[in-house]
């Protein structure tokens, strides 16, 4: 049976730990924006196209 | 605002090298694959060679292709996808190469090793413990790497593939070094730590999530990358594959058990398995509807791409393989289904339907871009999609008819006598073994469409091979402060909490097993092997003959009348690791002590078909000529004492002493039931004795009354 006392608070413990991440996460704005992620994936550029265009982009600017 | 771009480079070489690696191991994987098809309704082509043999052939191949084939694409995808998700090149160059190179040297050790007959004897997880330790170092050090480039990134979010890989590189840790706990003996020789009912749900437990987490999730994240790619849209519904990846990795760690329905595992763990099993068929057709409307406005363009066509392929297998697999949960689909070919062909649905074809198209993708090239003929890659997709739909039909045909034959009853429709075991193998030549067929066209694509790919590999500039800007250039550390932690806090959610999961649906030894059903009857009896089971173990044969009766009647009393939990509580086996290709064995006589046995294995015409079974000649070692029996009685078999000092110090009179004693019999007929002198210190030792003592204890 010894196994439970260690199992046990462990178990509660990483759930309540996982709370907790879970409330922080969304408040550290990862979930915020769920659009322009999967466009931003189609632009990536290399230097040349880069250059090619200029220069003139900007990483969704802040 | 330009902030300061930083220019940088992707380090694409490890992408080529792992791509080249890729390819390689699948025709490797494929081959040893045709072989083992084959010898199934061919029994010649065991060769009467023990390292060709299937029972240690099938680890070959399921371990190559899960090691080889499919790690190899995802270190290929990750490692691509990653550097450019995160706006960074990996962290260090170094640890990259190690990765590779070790991985590779570990593969072909590995191979080895099992060929030789070096295994734990555990389904899916049979290397030695060394290579456990390998790979689990060999891991960390990829581990490292990834994590150092997200922390490294330039790119604020992370992006859903990302996550998707997070949760593999964390799972497959965790889930690798629980199965893999073992006592070792010597250098390639270790007992498991867990035995029967335990060890059976952890066995399972890490073999369903090898499924989840090797297969399932880094894919998914390579779809959620490489899809967009090619199809030049972003993904249908972005929200929804977050959704995808959450739900799966809560769901999927609590399914294992969906392997062991009607077994001696606890009902309750049985039921929990079977329903979190059937959960999982939502956010996977979820995952595979957002794929395919991603293609929305694309679709005129899947009929000329065939990278499309094989993400396309791919996403519908992965649909195809979610739905049977909570089918094959459900209890009563479970009956007939488990122990026949069925679960081979829904595997392969997904090894080579989803998982080969997202890797081909993947790679058709990538090759191009890696090497600067364009792709050599898109013909062939036409002949090569074309070839895979009949070849794996072969492969998928060809064993469900044989699947459900070998069920319902094992379990057919005939309604006027209450007796077995079929009593004889092999009347299911030789109905279905015109399937088993279609599954051959199917898999020799997804061979050679495979080495088509090998040529195809290996003539587009000329080209400027430098690794892609880009620039981004740094993040802290834009967050400042207090903020600067608050973006930094955010992929740690990501990792945390996949680890803790499957964590918990694992944790909870573990514990009972635990707490189950801790109650040990006493049961007087069940006493350890004796230690000819031990040994004999080393070899079992070493032939790899839980490769077809299961010990586990089901408390079903059509078993019962074919096999004897249904399996107890406690019959198996000394058994490190079990052997209760996930395929009968041959009869179950959970009783087969004292059926037939010793000498019975002894004919039966140097040559199967003298007694049974029909066998598919390999003949074992060299078991006759092959000396025992009973040098380290004493050390290996140690161990499983120390592991908790009750045998006393006295037995573990004499074993070798106690095996060779046990082993004199059965060459007698031997001598005494051939009736004139043949020789046995000399016979008493060779492998064959103890072997039979084992086999009649399986399954004797629990019927005692
Ligand atoms: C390719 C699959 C295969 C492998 C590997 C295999 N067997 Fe078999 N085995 C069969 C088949 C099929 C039968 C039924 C026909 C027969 O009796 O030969 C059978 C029958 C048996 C039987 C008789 C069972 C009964 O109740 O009649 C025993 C005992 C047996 N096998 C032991 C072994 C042992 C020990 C090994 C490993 C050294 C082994 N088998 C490996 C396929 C296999």
């Amino acid at each position: 049976m010894n196994i439970v006392f260690i199992l046990l608070p462990f178990a509660l413990l990483l759930g309540l730990g996982f709370l907790g991440i879970f409330i922080w996460m969304v408040g550290a704005g990862q979930f915020d924006d769920l659009e322009t992620p999967a466009y931003r994936l189609l632009f990536e550029e290399t230097s040349e196209e880069t250059k090619k265009k200029g220069n003139a982009s900007d990483d969704n600017g802040t | 605002m330009t902030t300061g771009r930083e220019e940088f480079s992707y380090d694409d070489r490890i992408s080529r090298d792992f791509v080249v690696a890729t390819l390689f191991w699948a025709v490797v994987t494929f081959l040893v694959g045709m072989v083992i098809a084959t010898q199934l309704f061919s029994w010649r082509f065991n060769f009467n060679i023990p390292w060709l043999t299937f029972g240690r052939l099938r680890p070959v191949h399921t371990n190559a292709a899960i090691f080889a084939f499919s790690a190899n694409a995802v270190f290929a995808g990750v490692y691509y996808s990653s550097q450019r998700l995160l706006k960074a090149r990996m962290a260090s160059d170094i640890l990259s190469r190690i990765h590779f190179w070790g991985w590779q040297l570990l593969i072909v050790l590995g191979a080895l090793s099992l060929v030789l007959g070096f295994t734990q004897g555990k389904e899916y997880a049979e290397l030695e413990w060394p290579f456990d330790i390998a790979i689990a170092l060999l891991w960390v050090v990829f581990a490292i790497n990834f994590f150092a480039t997200i922390a490294k990134r330039r790119e604020k979010h992370i992006y859903v593939s990302i996550w998707f890989y997070i949760a593999t590189i964390l799972t497959v840790a965790l889930l690798h070094i629980f199965n893999s706990f073992a006592l070792p003996v010597s250098f390639l020789k270790s007992y498991s730590v867990f035995a029967g009912v335990q060890d059976a749900i952890v066995q399972w437990w890490y073999g369903h999530n090898a499924v989840a987490f090797v297969l399932t999730t880094p894919f998914l994240g390579m779809m959620y990358y490489f899809l967009p790619k090619a199809a030049e849209k972003p993904i249908y519904s972005y929200r929804f594959s977050i959704v995808h990846f959450w739900s799966l990795v809560f769901i999927y760690i609590w399914a294992g058990p969906h392997h062991l329905l009607y077994t001696a595992v606890p009902e309750w763990a049985q039921t929990l398995g079977m329903i979190f099993s059937i959960m999982l068929l939502a956010p996977s057709w979820g995952g595979m509807i957002n794929g395919l409307l991603t293609l929305n406005g694309a679709w005129d363009r899947v009929k000329s791409d065939p990278v499309l066509k094989f993400l396309v392929a791919s996403i519908l297998f992965y649909g195809l393989a979610t739905f049977e697999g909570p089918l094959l949960s459900i209890k009563t689909v479970n009956l007939l289904g488990h122990y026949t070919d069925w679960p081979i062909g829904h595997v392969h649905s997904g090894g080579l339907g989803w998982n080969g074809l997202l890797t081909f198209g993947m790679i058709y993708w990538m090759v191009p871009k890696l090497w600067k090239t364009k792709l050599y003929s898109i013909k062939l890659a036409n002949v090569h999609f074309w070839m895979a997709v009949v070849g794996i739909s072969l492969y998928a039909i060809a064993l469900w008819i044989a699947g459900v045909q070998q069920g319902s034959q094992a379990l057919a009853m005939d309604t006027v006598t209450h007796r077995l429709k079929f009593p004889d075991f092999m009347a299911t193998i030789t109905a279905i073994l015109p399937y088993y030549q279609m599954r051959a067929l199917g898999g020799l066209l997804y061979l050679v469409g495979a080495v088509i694509g090998v040529y195809n790919l290996y003539r587009s590999m000329h080209g400027a091979v430098q690794d892609e500039k880009t620039s981004a800007a740094p993040l802290s250039g834009k967050v400042t402060g207090k903020g600067h550390r608050f973006f930094e932690a955010v992929p740690l806090a990501f990792t945390l909490l996949t680890l803790l959610a499957v964590g918990v999961a694992s944790f909870i649906s573990i514990a009972p097993t635990f707490l189950a030894s801790d109650r040990a059903i006493v049961d007087a009857r069940i006493k350890p092997y004796t230690p000819l009896e031990h040994y004999g089971r080393d070899i079992y173990l070493r032939e790899g003959c839980y490769n077809c044969h299961s010990q586990m009766i089901r408390p079903v009647v059509a078993e019962t009348l074919r096999y004897g009393a249904p399996s107890l939990p406690q019959e198996s509580m000394y058994d490190h690791p079990h052997q209760w086996g996930s395929k009968r290709t041959g009869p179950d064995l959970a009783r087969v002590g004292g059926k037939y006589p010793d000498l019975w046995h002894f004919r039966h294995m140097a040559d199967p078909r003298s007694i049974v015409a029909a066998s598919v079974m390999p003949a074992y000649p060299w078991l006759e000529t092959a000396k025992m070692e009973l040098g380290d029996l004493s050390n290996k009685l140690q161990v499983m004492k120390h592991l908790g078999v009750p045998y006393n000092d006295d037995e573990v110090r004499t074993a070798a002493e106690l095996a060779a009179a046990q082993a004199k004693q059965i060459a007698a019999n031997l001598q005494v039931q051939a009736a004139g007929q043949g020789s046995f002198v000399g016979m008493e210190d060779k492998e064959i004795i103890a072997l039979i030792a084992y086999l009649q003592r399986l399954g004797k204890d629990g019927v005692k009354p």
